[in-house]
């Protein structure tokens, strides 16, 4: 059975983003009101595997190995 | 025989070949694919191996070579990481922590003060404890961050006066680290460029010093 994953890989909160704090100064600039701009990175794959929880499980370990660097970062996983 | 260590975007590892050549050390380029058995020590080199994809050095540090480098280290001999070599030895877990962004946003390139804070190490047996050395760093991802409480610190920005202040601090690395040791004191990651202070004329020799200590019990 081949299924949609969408990771999307995070930094965890207290680490401070400066691309993140940069386009948040570039968006004020152009006017408008934000504040707490976060930035995530999404990955997205088809998987063939037997059933939606054997994706899941590869995925997380795609995130633990590869993906994300667990000290520094959360992720989050969707399948479909 | 030291190995120098080369994947796809290395680029300091001909500035490594020729540091250990001028002090008379026998070293070889290694290419990923290929093996380090033998070896007396590795360098693991700086540059942007793919490209930085991903996370600087997550790629090279997912390569089965890596597992030679865990055997090398395992057997007390040198392992020493430098810039993107420190990031990769980061990636692998071989030491902990990892490095993010610069706070600044920038790639930082410039001369910076390091205080040694350990000299009971194969890479700084030639310092005491306290010494304030020159080098210089090159980075656009060097802020070291880790939850681990048994940080062993080897080297950290300091002023001019030996103080480790926050102007000091090029990157925003936690307690000013600028090179960490591995949980035994053979392996060392770290982001100033000894290889790049070799030479008076370069404006410091304390990279030469690093590279002589690292290498004292070899050849």
């Amino acid at each position: 059975m081949t299924y949609k994953a969408v990771v999307s890989v995070y930094l965890k909160e207290g680490i401070m983003d400066p691309e993140a704090k940069t386009i948040e100064r570039s968006l004020k600039r152009l006017g408008f009101d934000i504040d707490d701009l976060n930035r995530r990175e999404e990955f997205s794959f088809d998987i063939d595997v037997e059933d939606r929880e054997k994706a899941r499980d590869e995925a997380e370990e795609m995130c633990q190995r590869l993906l994300a660097n667990p000290t520094i970062h959360r992720y989050e996983i969707s399948i479909e | 025989m030291i190995a120098i260590l080369q994947f796809g975007g290395s680029n300091c590892d001909l500035d490594v070949k020729k540091a250990l050549d001028k002090i008379d050390i026998d070293s070889k380029l290694v290419w990923y694919k290929d093996s380090l058995k033998g070896f007396d020590g590795v360098i693991l080199p700086g540059g942007f191996s793919y490209g930085d994809y991903l996370r600087a050095g997550a790629i090279a540090a997912n390569t089965p070579i890596m597992d030679d480098v865990k055997e090398i280290a395992k057997k007390g001999k040198p392992v020493l990481g430098i810039c993107n070599g420190a990031q990769i030895l980061c990636e692998s877990g071989i030491v902990p922590g990892a490095y993010a962004p610069n706070i600044s946003s920038r790639f930082q390139c410039e001369r910076v003060k390091l205080r040694v804070e350990n000299s009971n190490t194969p890479f700084t047996r030639y310092f005491d404890e306290g010494d304030i050395i020159d080098m210089p760093i090159a980075h656009a991802e060097g802020r070291y961050i880790s939850e681990d409480k048994n940080i062993k610190p080897l080297f950290r920005y300091v002023d001019k006066n030996g103080e480790a202040t926050e102007d000091s601090n090029p990157n925003g690395s936690i307690q000013n680290l600028a090179g960490i040791l591995g949980e035994q004191n053979n392996i060392a990651s770290m982001m100033p460029h000894p290889e790049r202070a070799t030479d008076t004329y370069l404006g410091s020799e304390d990279g030469i010093k690093l590279l002589r200590s690292m290498t004292a019990s070899i050849n």
